[in-house]
């Protein structure tokens, strides 16, 4: 079948291309060693939930700017808005002292929630220490770290970059040797040549997925707390949407250079939106953006997954967000071809 | 004889600017047809409407009785364009089995194919060479043995031996000489006068217009000339 020419013809062409396909496997795993070593980490107003607290304590807590309190009758209702990331944590009684369960994915917002409640009671009662406080955690743990937290937005945005530049590059360079349209002067249909291009690409992608995510989890330690399975479907699902787009965005490109400077204006403020800088202190003229980007879907199943340990339920959502993107972007790259050839 | 080619009044325009102006002309079966013109002239323009990448603004062309751009059709023509299509990182018996695939060949037939067409462009020693090693007239020789693969019956060559030696040339017209007895109708575009002057017939193409069509003895007969090149001078002159 002539799908499965292309598709031969196109992993053969990686396969020669040493550098390139070290490229699409080696970098990020070099860039995320290089974070694993770097990271460190900002300020952030705490959403803090109270169950059933004495009404004097509850509005003295309550008088700062520095956190949002929401109140709850039991701790099951609180539990809900800690699960659906309503709130950061809840404050409840245990006996005599007070105890926070904390939501847990984002170490800083952890570490800003236990400032701000310790703090608060200090200046409350600066006789007791804050050890009557009792810390508890609904995702994650005191130990996870920076890394662990921004590991499965890194690891997606890479593999996203990546695939996108690379794709991008070798459908442009279809294009400008000739190529093109030469596959256009055979009998080869439209869609074949972008269906060609995407299972092509789209087993290179799982190979490359599979590498990078083993490093990251099984070398580096990154936090993995769902079925890898999932991981390796969020990668391909957010791979074959960056490679759709590469595509696309390379027919309005007439050379490499002119494709690199797609980076800064569609893959960079991707990262703004992924959840690598918290989403609600982005202002609201800006915060609509972030729900058109794939990276907002393909990074919030990744933490999902790798951080909350959540399994297709949780994650679908994102999944079929992530299937209409390159769905969409597919469409798109038959329409931009008529261009070259009418039907 | 049967016109396997026939536009009918076509003009295009990119914007402005016109590169076609009402042409029409019939290609015959089994000859061979050059295209002769300066650079610019549309000689491009107009075989990349007969082979379906270019659509003419007004006016049609049909290949094989039928109205461009047809799928069924494209699988019929060999097409060789003028930028040397080829995949650097794959040998050239990997680009043939690519381009044989897409048009269905496959297996032993395919494999035949390939070193049938490597024999016509004599590349047979360097089948497994991988293509950017390849100088640029093997390049020229590989993408003509491409166009060649599915045995189309109409082949159309733009400027297919720019940049290959005298010799090599000589046999590369063998080949087509060769093709024509087979019932092959091929089409080839040149600036070159000597090589128009091995055509069947040809048609000579100046700013879009096709100022005369003919063989390359009653072109330079009705112009009293003694070349082609002055024949063609002439011809632009006159309009």
């Amino acid at each position: 079948m002539r799908v499965i020419a292309l598709v031969k013809r196109i992993l053969k062409q990686i396969v020669r291309d040493k550098r390139t396909m070290a490229l699409l496997i080696m970098a990020p795993i070099l860039v995320l060693t290089m974070l694993h070593l770097v990271f460190n980490g900002e300020n952030y107003k705490p959403k803090v939930g109270f169950v059933d607290l004495p009404t004097a304590l509850v509005e003295q807590l309550d008088d700062a700017d520095e956190a949002t309190v929401n109140l709850y009758e039991t701790t099951d209702e609180a539990q809900t808005a800690l699960k659906e990331r309503d709130i950061d944590g809840y404050v409840s009684r245990s006996g005599t002292s007070l105890q926070l369960t904390l939501e847990g994915s984002d170490p800083t917002i952890n570490g800003a929630t236990m400032k701000w409640l310790q703090e608060s009671l200090k200046s409350l009662n600066p006789d007791s220490s804050a050890a009557m406080l009792e810390v508890n955690y609904l995702h994650g743990s005191s130990k996870m770290s920076q890394f662990d937290s921004f590991g499965p937005v890194l690891l997606g945005f890479f593999i996203f970059f990546f695939v996108f530049l690379i794709a991008g590059v070798s459908f442009l360079r279809e294009r400008t040797t000739g190529t093109l349209e030469r596959l256009l002067c055979s009998p080869l249909r439209k869609w074949e040549i972008v269906i060609g291009y995407v299972i092509g690409f789209g087993i290179f992608t799982m190979i490359q997925a599979t590498i990078i995510a083993s490093y990251a989890i099984y070398v580096l330690g990154m936090m993995m707390e769902g079925a890898f399975i999932y991981v390796l479907v969020i990668t391909l699902l957010l791979s074959l949407t960056a490679l759709t787009l590469g595509v696309l965005l390379s027919a309005f490109a007439n050379n490499e250079l002119q494709m690199i400077q797609f980076i800064p204006l569609v893959i960079v403020p991707q990262i703004f939106f992924s959840g690598l800088f918290n989403l609600e202190t982005i202002s609201d003229y800006l915060s609509w953006v972030g729900p058109l980007t794939p990276l907002y879907y393909g990074a919030d199943a990744l933490r999902n997954v790798m951080i909350r340990g959540y399994g297709w339920g949780e994650i679908s959502f994102d999944l079929l967000m992530l299937a209409g993107f390159s769905l969409l972007f597919m469409i798109l790259n038959i329409l931009a071809l008529k261009k070259y050839r009418s039907i | 004889m049967n016109p396997i080619v026939q536009m009918e009044q076509v003009t295009k325009h990119f914007g402005k600017q016109e590169v076609l102006k009402g042409i029409s002309l019939d290609i015959n079966e089994g000859e061979i047809f050059g295209l002769l013109g300066p650079s610019g002239a549309g000689k491009t323009t107009l075989v990349k409407q007969l082979v379906g990448l270019e659509v003419p603004s007004t006016g049609k062309n049909k290949v094989f009785s039928i109205v461009m751009p047809s799928l069924d059709v494209i699988s019929k023509i060999g097409y060789m364009a003028q930028s040397d299509a080829l995949y650097g990182e794959l040998t050239a018996r990997e680009n043939l089995q690519f381009f044989a695939s897409l048009y269905g060949l496959n297996g032993a037939r395919q494999k035949e194919r390939i070193q049938a067409c490597m024999e016509i462009v004599q590349l047979n020693d360097h089948t497994d060479k991988q293509v950017s090693n390849y100088s640029g007239g093997m390049k020229r020789r590989l993408s003509l043995a491409i166009a060649l693969i599915h045995e189309p019956k109409l082949l159309i060559l733009d400027e297919p031996t720019v940049g290959i030696d005298p010799v090599l040339r000589k046999s590369i017209w063998e080949s087509f000489y060769e093709l024509k007895k087979q019932g092959v109708t091929i089409i080839v575009t040149t600036h070159v006068m000597d090589e128009a002057d091995k055509c069947d017939r040809l048609g000579m193409i100046r700013d879009g217009h096709l100022i005369a069509v003919g063989t390359p003895h009653a072109l330079k007969e009705s112009m009293n000339s003694t070349s082609l090149e002055d024949a063609f001078l002439s011809y632009g002159g006159g309009n």
